[in-house]
């Protein structure tokens, strides 16, 4: 297949490479660039698992082409911690917002588009954001609580 | 809300409960969280190739050729691999544990016995070229009849779904069709009780659905090893699975595992390893074998369904005086671990319950449905449902409140359970009081009072003075040696030789022979005594979950 150039910037650093034109924006993060944290759960927009910011919206990588990211700001929860970690992981920590913790790569983009846009959310906001990002560990309750005690500590900052 | 009462189990190590009620950060969530925990699949290799599989399109089927040349000629593709490739391709998978007989292919040869069953692996440098060739595999099948449900599939004259168990029901211990439990004389108390209470309970399968699909990813290593990275929840019940299918010593596979992304139960069955690792040894290259979602769903094994019946025979003050179950476990296609689900969920009847005469006839059914597998609490859950929902039933015949009728039935300690052993740290008495207290229930002044510390034991402690037994579905044909072909017994297909440099088998698992007989625990007067016990082996090998098992199963005792 053939392949185009693509430059990009992926967690604040630019990046200059090649896509194959029908690779998906999932392979080509994991495969291609070597950035594991987006996950493969379905592969039909359906789990979230694959969730990353592009542009500060929330994208489903495995229903993205790769090649359409030219040009564009593209985020993953590897990039999330910067020095350290980033106060949504830790709200995550001390809520036991994670299990198997597949799906949590793709649950912190999901509240990170949330709480850039809203800093103050309802708990029906909360459960809205996520409502894309499916946890077969059942662990929504805690997912909650950490994402709503994130924007509690931040007020209070 | 946690609440502690710990003078119910007085008599267990006292370790403070340190851990329980506080929180504790999971020591794996710092990867979790900065999404670096690394999954199967987070392993990157160059010169990766994807294997997928040709799969039935039938319930049933005969397979009468499977033409793999166009698809050998398309872009890509490196190897195809068939059922000859295996080099044992034959398993079952509680073999390992001395349980049952092979009978299940890796890629089966001559038929398919459920919708989905792999017949031929496609490798190949992409994905998308695998997918590709696989849809280029001409299969001439023999569509056969095919059976679904359980009750249906024992009838005579029923297709057989798996030609080992031709009756299509698993055999327990060498001997009979069912696992039987016999505690008293059922028939003898109904033709006492006040009320008869039955009841019909059923349970579809349940996908376990982890959000990170089934998957290895296995690749040549130095000094002629295979490392196999996979999401495997046994991890030394997968490599011992792949020595045996590969058949090759455990040394040279370097297994890697632990961060496993959902399993609940799907992630035992070892289907991927062996045909990830058998795809690096024939082609020299690193080889991912993982099923899509579509896949994970209709191929992965559920937790099976189950079908109960269950008849009580209750006194008039509310007392069960006996209960009788007929379950019919669905194993689907082959019997992975529903053999053992049986076992467990026998030794758990008839519930928590005290009850004097205890009946219990168990089937493991083969249908052509998808094999079932684990899933949290199998077994146990599908005929807890039924106990307490019959449960329920009973205690509106008594004209007794729930609670109440629990309460009067529960074990206490001291009490002798079914399966001849003493009930200990009981307190259902005084969780089923904690509930009707949380939930506004009054109870009756007996139900308040009783006490599972002091109502058992004494005459609630013996035996039946008569256990009523019989010989209904006793077959003949299958040996007890037959149970216990490690590495594949005489009858199992001849190994294929491999371009590999050939090593003395040392299988993960121990040979028949260093497997000491489990000790019976408890023989019951009216069975006969037990067979002469095997001399036992000098080497202390013994020291493994197989004696457990077996002790569990009873087969080595009889």
């Amino acid at each position: 297949m053939a392949k185009k150039p693509v430059t990009f910037i992926l967690n604040g650093s630019e990046r200059a490479t090649f896509a194959e034109e029908g690779l998906n924006l999932l392979e080509f993060l994991r495969r291609g660039i070597g950035d594991l944290s987006p996950k493969y759960g379905c592969g039909q927009g359906t789990c979230g698992a694959c969730t990353v910011i592009i542009d500060g919206e929330t994208h489903l990588s495995c229903l993205t082409m790769a090649v359409t990211i030219e040009g564009r700001k593209v985020e993953t929860a590897s990039g999330l911690a910067n020095g350290k970690v980033h106060p949504l992981q830790e709200a995550f920590m001390e809520h036991f917002a994670a299990q198997c913790g597949y799906c949590t790569p793709g649950m912190l983009m999901s509240a990170k588009v949330l709480l850039d846009r809203n800093p103050a959310p309802t708990r029906a906001d909360v459960i809205e954001a996520i409502s894309g990002n499916l946890c077969r560990c059942t662990g929504y309750e805690p997912i909650i609580d950490a994402i709503l005690a994130t924007a509690n500590m931040r007020r209070l900052a | 809300m946690i609440e502690f009462r710990k003078e119910f189990f007085a008599n267990e190590r006292d370790d403070n409960l340190n851990e329980i009620g506080k929180p504790t950060r999971r020591q794996d969530i710092l990867g979790h969280v900065t999404g670096r925990s690394p999954y199967f699949d987070d392993h990157l290799f160059e010169g990766l190739l994807h294997i997928r599989c040709v799969r039935s399109p039938h319930h049933h089927a005969r397979i009468r050729r499977i033409d793999v040349s166009a698809a050998e000629k398309m872009p890509g593709v490196v190897r195809v691999l068939l059922g000859k490739d295996v080099p044992l391709n034959l398993n079952t998978l509680l073999s390992l544990l001395d349980f049952g007989l092979d009978d299940e292919p890796v890629l089966s040869t001559t038929k398919v016995a459920y919708k989905g069953e792999p017949v031929a692996a496609i490798i190949a440098e992409s994905e998308a070229q695998a997918r590709a060739a696989v849809l280029a595999v001409k299969v001439d099948w023999e569509v056969l009849p095919h059976v679904l449900d359980v009750e249906d599939a024992v009838k005579p004259g029923a297709p057989v779904v798996c030609d080992v168990y031709p009756s299509n029901k698993f055999i327990y211990h060498g001997k009979f069709d069912h696992q039987k439990l016999r505690y008293g004389d059922v028939e003898d108390a109904f033709a006492r009780a006040d009320h008869i209470v039955e009841g019909r309970y059923q349970m579809s399968p349940i996908e376990q659905a982890p959000m990170e699909t089934c998957g290895a990813i296995a690749a040549p290593e130095v000094n002629d090893r295979f490392v196999c990275f996979t999401s495997t929840q046994g991890l030394f019940f997968s490599l011992g699975t792949a020595a045996k299918l590969l058949t090759m010593p455990s040394s040279r596979l370097h297994f890697v595992g632990g961060t496993v992304g959902g399993g609940f139960g799907g992630k035992v069955d070892s289907m991927h390893e062996p045909l990830a690792i058998l795809g690096a040894m024939l082609t020299g290259r690193p080889c991912k074998y993982a099923w899509d979602r579509e896949e994970e769903m209709q191929v992965g094994a559920p937790r099976g369904a189950e079908r109960w019946y269950i008849k009580d025979g209750i006194a008039r003050d509310g007392r069960i005086l006996a209960r009788k179950f007929t379950g019919y476990f669905d194993s689907g296609a082959y019997t992975r671990l529903s053999s053992y689900a049986i076992i467990k969920g026998v030794g758990h009847l008839p519930g928590p319950y005290t009850i004097p005469n205890v009946y219990a006839d168990v089937f493991c059914v083969y249908t052509n449905r998808t094999p079932a597998t684990a899933m949290r609490g199998f077994g146990i859950t599908g005929v807890d449902f039924a106990i307490e929902a019959h449960m329920d039933k009973g205690a509106e015949m008594a004209g007794l409140n729930p609670i109440d009728f629990r309460i009067l039935n529960s074990y206490r300690d001291g009490d002798m359970k079914a399966h001849r052993r003493l009930a200990k740290n009981c307190a259902l008495v005084e969780c089923c009081q904690v509930v009707a207290e949380k939930g506004g229930v009054v109870l009756t002044q007996a139900s308040r009072a009783a006490t599972s510390l002091l109502d058992g034991g004494g005459e609630r402690a013996r035996l039946p003075s008569r256990t009523a037994t019989d010989q209904n579905g006793i077959v003949s044909g299958f040996k007890g040696g037959n149970y216990a072909k490690k590495g594949g017994g005489a009858s199992a297909p001849q190994p294929v030789a491999l371009p590999i440099a050939a090593s003395a088998p040392t299988p993960a698992y121990p040979s028949p022979a260093s497997v000491r007989p489990a000790a019976p625990t408890y023989q019951p007067a009216a069975t006969p005594p037990p067979a002469p016990q095997p001399p036992a082996p000098a080497a202390d090998t013994a020291r493994h979950g197989a004696l457990r098992f077996s002790s569990l199963s009873g087969f080595r005792r009889r």
